[in-house]
């Protein structure tokens, strides 16, 4: 952490955005992470994101658990709410929350530890039930509160900063969301804004369970040669797929490209992905070819990131149980007791 | 874009904007730093050392190093509640002369050594031969300085009123360089540049200023002469105490700083009626903003865009000034012209007039077969590094050479004079300048602590306390500024960004964590593909839209990319260093000092 407040002063050139407010506005307090830590990365982008959005602070609930990655809500969009719940079950208090109002924008922030050991459980049910949010795993495959042990996402075989193998087999959270029934999956690195701003974008724009792993190297116990979580590793292993260019509905398509090296995925609610190819032909779409990919990926080593699995017409929790339409506390007393003839209604129904 | 060479001593020299803005190049945030800290005597040394004048520019100097002011370019008109403002640099100058410990400052005063035997003239006793008369006396220079006027000090002390510079200042600036010894003053006007050299010294500073005040030309001017002045000979009679009341009704000519004096010191001497008619725009006179700022405040109006026709007059005796309406137009090369505006003249009544419409320099003193050869300008033809004339052995210096400037240009030619003269006597090639002393030390105390106050502050700029109006006119000895107290000085201080302290970069040391980019306040930072600077500047995490201002670009890093930091608007806050978890940015303080012939060409 600093000892200073981050000065408000700023560039002459900051602009406000459709909402009215500059990129700063929706920072946070100054991080209390190590110095260099993924995670404040990862939180630059969200703020960037937000900005890009025009997102009202006031519409936005951060949820997360307990880890280093769960302290990051804090550090970016301060103006908004936020609730840090009990180890591992950030996806259950998120459920209940969304049902509750599912107006707001949800943002779930979690970690290696907190999403794949003590709540692996509630990570697959909060995946499979389709709740409207994002899911953002700050993944650095070390327990950094702890002092460095593996955590379940280390890679098999990758060495400790202490000098041990790893002799576990890791868990891969692409595909685990993937196969719970997650209806947008991508994978990306703290170290490559430009990469990670337009996903978190699109995947805050998606109605449904949306889930980023974010490779967020811990500088201060998994950033070293033999580790495959280290700024270097990524770099050097980083098969990016595609590149988002999220495109509004609202806004006019300016942007053209070569015919044959973009790929557009139109979404429900007319909004529409731009993917840019690199390389390979890659339909994200596909999920049995994208499970494939991802497995071929870490068969061979290599860190897969970009959009890796899209359903453009997600039907999410509200649909799934079909419940009202507004949140519950718009409801008033006409709504909630309607009536002798509206009961008997039921009754009738019943028998 | 080539990495940045950090080790060429002007690279962080020029991102101290105040410092390299400055004629002297004085250390400015250091000397701040220690105002902030209550070290008077330690920042007027600093200051003494680099500008010889510290009490008397505090007051009148025309502060170039303001508008360089990276804090004007960072400001939030919204957070600071007022508009952008630089550092009151100026003012906090005069703190340090305020408030130092007098003792002590004497006993850090260099004394001559013995005399080497050499023999140096100062023609001229104003700010630019002081300054050789002192970087020459502590190297045993036996100086010899001739002036007209019965006191040191030349146009600081006849041209600047008393109420702006009280007389006990000039006497103590420039006692501490003929306290210094082996400076000999000599009140006696100099005919002939010839006689001195035959004199047998062994160079010849003319430090003789621009004395001449430019005249009126207008129909009338001879016959009402009783009652036009020529503001430059007026301020140094008033000065003298030869005039000491003018009329009540009282026109003055002219918008240079030199109008502006003219005007309060008129209000001081009984002028009731007083006001400043310029020939050309409000916004485009000469005069420092502020200076015009207090006239105004002194119930001077200021008329512009008229030019004065005629002086009216009745058998000699003044009635008035009849003014053309003029309109600016610009050409093609963007060249004003005033041109009439048809609108009928316009008359204003006086009983005195002041013209301060210019001043010129003036040499009937130098012989034309001296050996010093003039351009077409009537100015001496000089080595614009070294300050030599076409005569080996005589050097020129303050507005004597390239124009009237100002006492801080005065200073600055003074030490370059010095140098060179003495580089010439000692047998070494005075073309060949000593490079500036560069101290280069790590702020960093802790993890998270350095040893300067790193957080900027967000107040407006703080205001210097004025006498109250009525008080100030009734004395024209009174000063108007009451400066700074050490509370204000402190608040005023702690505006200032430290822009000495550099962040400095080491690629080698970078793992692209991007800590830096994240929390710079400014984004300034970015890590991108290196390309062209004209490419970069457009594309950086925000847009670098200050050419003058440069790009550093810091290479060595893993992935090839380059680290690039437009410094135009950094606050130094050290966020990048605090952030980074592997020392590949740390704040170093760059303490950039000139090298003048007192310290540097000496050998030991």
């Amino acid at each position: 952490m600093t000892y200073i407040a981050k000065p408000r002063l700023h560039h002459p050139s900051l602009v406000k955005n459709k909402a009215g407010f500059t990129r700063r506005d929706y920072e946070g307090a100054v991080s209390t992470l190590c110095a260099g830590c993924g995670h404040d990365s990862i939180s630059a982008a969200i703020i960037q994101a937000c900005y890009e959005l025009d997102i009202l602070p006031h519409q936005v609930a951060k949820l997360s658990g307990i880890g280093c990655s769960s302290k990051a809500p804090t550090y970016f969009v301060g103006a908004s709410h936020g609730f840090n719940t009990v180890h591992g079950r950030m996806p259950s208090v998120m459920t209940g929350a969304n049902l509750a109002n599912r107006d707001l924008i949800y943002m779930g922030v979690s970690g290696d530890g907190d999403s794949a050991s003590i709540g692996l459980g509630q990570f697959a049910h909060v995946m499979r039930r389709g709740v409207n949010m994002t899911y953002i795993v700050m993944n650095n495959g070390v327990y950094g509160l702890t002092k460095g042990q593996f955590s379940a996402t280390a890679d098999k075989g990758s060495i400790s900063k202490k000098g041990v193998s790893n002799p576990d087999s890791s868990i891969d959270m692409v595909s685990l969301a993937i196969l719970m029934g997650a209806t947008f999956v991508g994978r990306s690195f703290s170290g490559d804004k430009h990469q990670l701003v337009p996903l978190i974008k699109a995947a805050m724009a998606h109605k449904g369970a949306a889930f980023l792993d974010v490779i967020s190297p811990c500088v201060a116990f998994n950033n070293h040669s033999g580790s495959t979580k280290s700024y270097d590793y990524v770099r050097e292993h980083n098969e990016a797929l595609n590149r988002i260019d999220f495109i509004e509905t609202r806004e006019e398509i300016t942007t053209s490209y070569d015919p044959g090296t973009t790929k557009t995925v139109q979404q429900h609610d007319g909004s529409i992905l731009r993917l840019r190819k690199l390389g390979e032909d890659y339909d994200p779409s596909d999920k049995v070819a994208a499970v494939k990919r991802v497995q071929e990926g870490l068969h061979a080593g290599e860190v897969v990131t970009g959009l890796l699995y899209v359903d453009p017409t997600p039907s999410d929790l509200h649909a799934n149980l079909n419940t009202v339409d507004v949140p519950l506390n718009t409801l008033n007393a006409p709504e909630l007791c309607p009536g002798t003839s509206a009961l008997d209604k039921i009754n009738a129904s019943l028998r | 874009m080539k990495p940045t060479d950090i080790a060429n001593p002007d690279y962080f020299h020029k991102v101290v904007d105040c410092q390299w803005a400055c004629p002297a190049h004085t250390p400015v945030p250091e000397y701040i730093r220690l105002i902030a800290h209550g070290r008077y005597s330690d920042a007027y040394m600093i200051n003494w050392k680099s500008n010889v004048f510290p009490g008397i520019l505090g007051r009148t100097c025309d502060r170039p190093c303001e508008p360089a002011c990276r804090r004007s370019r960072v400001e939030d008109e919204n957070l600071v509640k007022g508009k952008k403002e630089p550092v009151a640099i100026c003012r906090l100058k005069r703190v340090a002369a305020d408030y130092k410990d007098d003792e002590d400052i004497n006993s850090k005063m260099p004394k001559a050594p013995e005399k080497n035997g050499r023999r140096v003239a100062c023609i001229g006793g104003g700010p630019s031969s002081l300054t050789v008369a002192r970087d020459l006396a502590v190297l045993g220079y036996e100086i010899v300085i001739y002036d007209q006027d019965p006191k040191l000090g030349g146009f600081i002390r006849t041209q600047i009123p008393h109420f702006r510079l009280p007389e006990s200042v000039i006497d103590e600036e420039v006692g501490y360089i003929t306290g210094i010894g082996n400076v000999e003053f000599r009140h006696q006007r100099v005919d002939s540049l010839k006689a001195v050299l035959a004199e047998g010294y062994d160079a010849v500073f003319v430090g003789s200023g621009a004395p001449r005040g430019r005249d009126l030309d207008v129909p009338g001017r001879k016959e009402a002469a009783a009652n036009i002045h020529i503001g430059l000979d007026w301020l140094s009679s008033v000065s003298f105490g030869h005039i000491d009341k003018v009329g009540k009704r009282v026109i003055v000519l002219g918008g240079g700083n030199t109008a502006m004096d003219c005007c309060r010191t008129a209000r001081r001497l009984g002028g009731e009626d007083v006001k400043v008619i310029v020939r050309s725009g409000f916004d485009e006179m000469k005069a420092s903003p502020w200076e015009k700022e207090d006239a105004i405040g002194e119930d001077i109006p200021i008329l512009n865009m008229l030019v004065p026709k005629e002086v009216r007059h009745e058998g000699g005796k003044i009635q008035g000034v009849l003014f053309e309406k003029v309109v600016a137009k610009y050409d093609d090369k963007g060249r004003r012209s005033l041109v009439p505006s048809g609108e009928p003249d316009e008359f204003h009544e006086c009983d005195d007039v002041l013209v301060a419409i210019g001043q010129e320099n003036a040499f009937p003193w130098i012989e034309e077969d001296a050996g010093i050869a003039f351009d077409k300008w009537g100015l001496p033809q000089l080595n614009e590094k070294t300050f030599a004339s076409t005569h080996p052995k005589v050097f020129f210096g303050g507005d004597a050479a390239f124009g009237p400037k100002n006492i801080i240009w005065a200073a600055a030619h003074g030490h370059e004079a010095a140098i060179s003269i003495h580089k010439m006597l000692i047998g070494e090639n005075p073309e060949e300048r000593p490079a500036p002393g560069v101290n280069v030390a790590s702020q960093k105390m802790g993890i998270h602590e350095w040893s300067y106050d790193n957080a900027p502050t967000i107040d407006h700029r703080f205001k210097v306390p004025h006498r109250p109006k009525q008080e100030a006119l009734k004395d024209i000895m009174a000063e108007v500024e009451l400066g700074f107290d050490p509370q204000l000085a402190f608040k005023e201080a702690q505006r200032c960004l430290n822009c000495d302290v550099q962040t400095v970069f080491s690629g080698q040391l970078c793992i692209e964590c991007d800590a830096c980019v994240d929390i710079c306040p400014m984004d300034c930072i970015t890590f991108t593909e290196n390309a062209e600077e004209k490419e970069l500047r457009l594309h950086l995490t925000a847009p670098a839209m200050n050419p003058t201002q440069d790009l550093y670009i810091g290479a060595g890093l893993k992935t090839q990319r380059v680290m690039v930091k437009d410094e135009d608007v950094c606050l130094h806050c050290g966020l990048c260093a605090e952030r980074c978890p592997t020392g590949a940015w740390d704040m170093r303080k760059y303490y950039t000092e000139m090298t003048h012939a007192g310290h540097a060409c000496h050998k030991q």
